[in-house]
């Protein structure tokens, strides 16, 4: 049952996935983002861990999708909507992703790895807030750190010269 | 019970997709979901072996991941709109004031 579910969340993702890459229009290609990102949330629950299926969804398709949905529609996207997506000079690249990513898969199954925690490990918030704020504490700081530069940064960089 | 080697292959695969996406469009804004992509397939790895291990590191990492992709996002959309302000183009191949 686990196992179908993965794999329905699994396909909607990768399709969703390539949507993202191969789609002309950057609104269509965000849309499809925002599934890709839902599926993700879905398969963090599948690993026992709703608190980070919450975080994604609040905070990725919460808040940061709604950002990239804004900037596409501030900026006058026809002229790029309007430029082709051709892949054909790419032929290379492409070949070079396919092979890659046949390596990768490849290693990644032929490589023994156990199931899982087979008793009942349930990551609540509790447990989360309880490593979080004792022993990764300080990296916690410094990200709050980063949040705020970031904010100051964005401000900064996006308001217009006089 | 799902094997752990499923989702690092899915992650795998979404990595590709989202790397495939950074090389071959030339739209800021796709690439810049590009890299969205990319991030969060990393943060399924992070989860995937959180849970194999039974530990809970890799959600920690998780949540740092989201904090700080979040950050850039914020950064780098603030300076995709005052560079298309000044070029008036999409085309990351036309942004080469820095002759990269």
């Amino acid at each position: 049952m686990e196992k179908l579910f993965f794999l329905m969340f699994a396909a909607v993702a990768i399709a969703s996935g390539l949507a993202v890459v191969t789609v002309r229009n950057p609104v269509h290609s965000a849309l499809a983002l925002i599934v890709c990102l839902i599926q993700v949330a879905a398969l963090f629950v599948l690993l026992r861990s709703p608190f980070l299926a919450a975080v994604q969804i609040f905070i990725y398709v919460g808040a940061v999708m709604v950002l990239f949905l804004f900037v596409v529609l501030i900026l006058d996207m026809r002229k790029a909507v309007l430029q082709a997506f051709p892949p054909v000079k790419k032929r290379f690249v492409v070949g070079v992703i396919l092979v890659l990513s046949a390596q990768m898969v490849a290693f990644v199954f032929l490589t023994p790895m156990g199931l899982g925690p087979a008793q009942g490990w349930e990551p609540t918030v509790e447990s989360i807030g309880r490593v979080l704020f004792t022993k990764y504490l300080f990296p916690f700081e410094v990200v709050s750190v980063i949040l705020l530069a970031a904010l100051v940064a964005a401000i900064v960089i996006a308001k217009e010269r006089q | 019970m799902v094997p752990v080697t499923w989702y690092i292959a899915l992650s795998a695969v979404l990595f590709m997709i989202g790397a495939a996406g950074v090389l071959t469009r030339r739209n800021v804004i796709v690439v810049l979901m590009s890299i969205e992509l990319m991030l969060n397939s990393v943060n399924i790895n992070f989860m995937a072996f959180s849970y194999m291990l039974g530990d809970m590191t890799g959600q920690i990492f998780t949540v740092f991941t989201i904090t700080v992709a979040a950050a850039e996002v914020a950064v780098a959309l603030g300076i995709l709109i005052a560079l298309v302000r000044s070029n008036k183009t999409f085309n990351v191949d036309e942004i080469d004031a820095l002759k990269g």
